[in-house]
């Protein structure tokens, strides 16, 4: 599925990934593949980009919102930083 | 005649300096413009989706959803929020800004106004200075915000317009802003902020998605809308600065090229002294030895 991370200072992530997991504000959740029609609300947490089965990117974000249509990914926060 | 010599010979070298300053703040600007107009194009997408997002739930929504911020209520007070710049040199940026507002004021908001409910809350130094000084009602606690431009900085001032929204104590608030086009043209706008202008369901043409929502379509909604209108703001902030770059950079252009024209002229009455002065030492000598010989 496509995936697009967006901030309002500059764009995070953009590509083709497996999966993702996010911090939803009732708990964490994975969005993968073919998911369906979503929008959900996220808090501050940590989110995990699945590029394929092996490798993985990891970010610390502040709250924001995911929207899944047509199996394209589209995560709105307001700031994020990567983990190592 | 000497006298006039030295006089347009020190003109000369004032307008060389004052065009050296011009110049360095035209670059100054060129380079400042270059990265305020990259941030409003990374800002553009995000913003751009947020409004998608909304308009996805709302048309996703069964009608009769309320929104406090979007309530109409008959206008009595009301909030201007001019954004100008910090410094000037900028040509006529930002007394176009302050004089849309109190167009705008006088000829909408005459009748509030002169029940002195018409506050200012200005974002932007000359503005500040302005308003205050046009003895207006100023809200005085987020005018720095240029001075270090970051999303938090511009989110205090857009919450403090929600909150008091909310509270009643301003029944409408508008945004008045310069809309970047390109370096040369800016365009002056009021943009309605508070209530939230209906969203327009999304177009017919549009097959409908049954989204699912997380955790609830509400709880959504209460916490999209603080958002939306926070990067609204931080938007005409971004427009603003690009904007101001823009209107400094064409005025220190226009300054140079006139102390080009300038210099010009004044290096030719400089000639045309030095000439006059060199031919009438030569007559002199001429008609001295002439009259030695005579």
């Amino acid at each position: 599925m496509q995936l697009e991370i967006l901030t309002p200072e500059h764009k995070v992530f953009s590509g083709t990934v497996y999966g993702i997991q996010l911090p939803g504000v009732e708990g964490s959740f994975e969005i993968l593949d073919r998911h369906a029609p979503i929008i959900a609300s996220l808090g501050k947490g940590k989110m995990k980009i699945l590029k394929d089965k092996s490798a993985t990117a990891a970010y610390e974000i502040s709250e924001g919102f995911v929207e899944m249509i047509n199996n394209k990914a589209t995560v709105l926060i307001e700031d994020a930083k990567a983990l190592d | 005649m000497s006298g006039q010599l030295k006089e347009v010979r020190n003109r000369i070298k004032s307008v060389t300096s004052t065009q050296q300053i011009t110049k360095a703040m035209k670059m100054v600007s060129a380079a400042k413009l270059r990265r305020a107009q990259d941030s409003i194009i990374q800002m553009r997408p995000y913003a751009q989706k947020l409004q998608e997002m909304l308009s996805n739930i709302v048309s996703g929504a069964s009608s009769g959803v309320s929104l406090p911020l979007a309530e109409e209520r008959p206008v009595e007070k009301i909030l201007f929020i001019p954004i100008t710049s910090d410094r000037g040199l900028c040509g006529a940026y930002n007394s176009n800004v302050i004089k849309l507002t109190r167009q705008i004021i006088k000829e909408k908001y005459a009748a509030q106004e002169a029940k002195g409910n018409v506050t200012i809350l200005p974002l932007g130094k000359k503005g500040y200075e302005a308003f205050l000084r046009l003895g207006y009602k100023v809200v005085d606690n987020y005018w720095t915000v240029f001075s270090d431009l970051s999303f938090d900085n511009v989110r205090n001032a857009a919450v403090y317009a929600q909150e008091a929204f909310l509270n009643k104590e301003y029944d409408k608030v508008e945004i008045v802003y310069s809309q970047f086009k390109n370096a040369a043209t800016q365009a002056f706008v009021s943009e309605p902020y508070l209530p939230i202008p209906k969203v327009e369901n999304a177009e017919g043409s549009k097959k409908k998605v049954d989204f699912m929502f997380e955790p609830s379509m509400e709880t959504l909604l209460r916490d999209l809308m603080p958002k939306i209108l926070n990067t609204q703001v931080y938007k005409a902030v971004l427009d603003a600065n690009a904007s101001e770059h823009g209107a400094r950079m064409t005025a220190m252009d226009k300054a140079s090229e006139n102390a080009n024209e300038l210099l010009r002229n004044l290096k030719i009455s400089y000639n045309r002294a030095r000439q006059a002065a060199i031919t009438t030492e030569l007559t002199e000598i001429v008609s001295g030895a002439a009259a030695l010989q005579g």
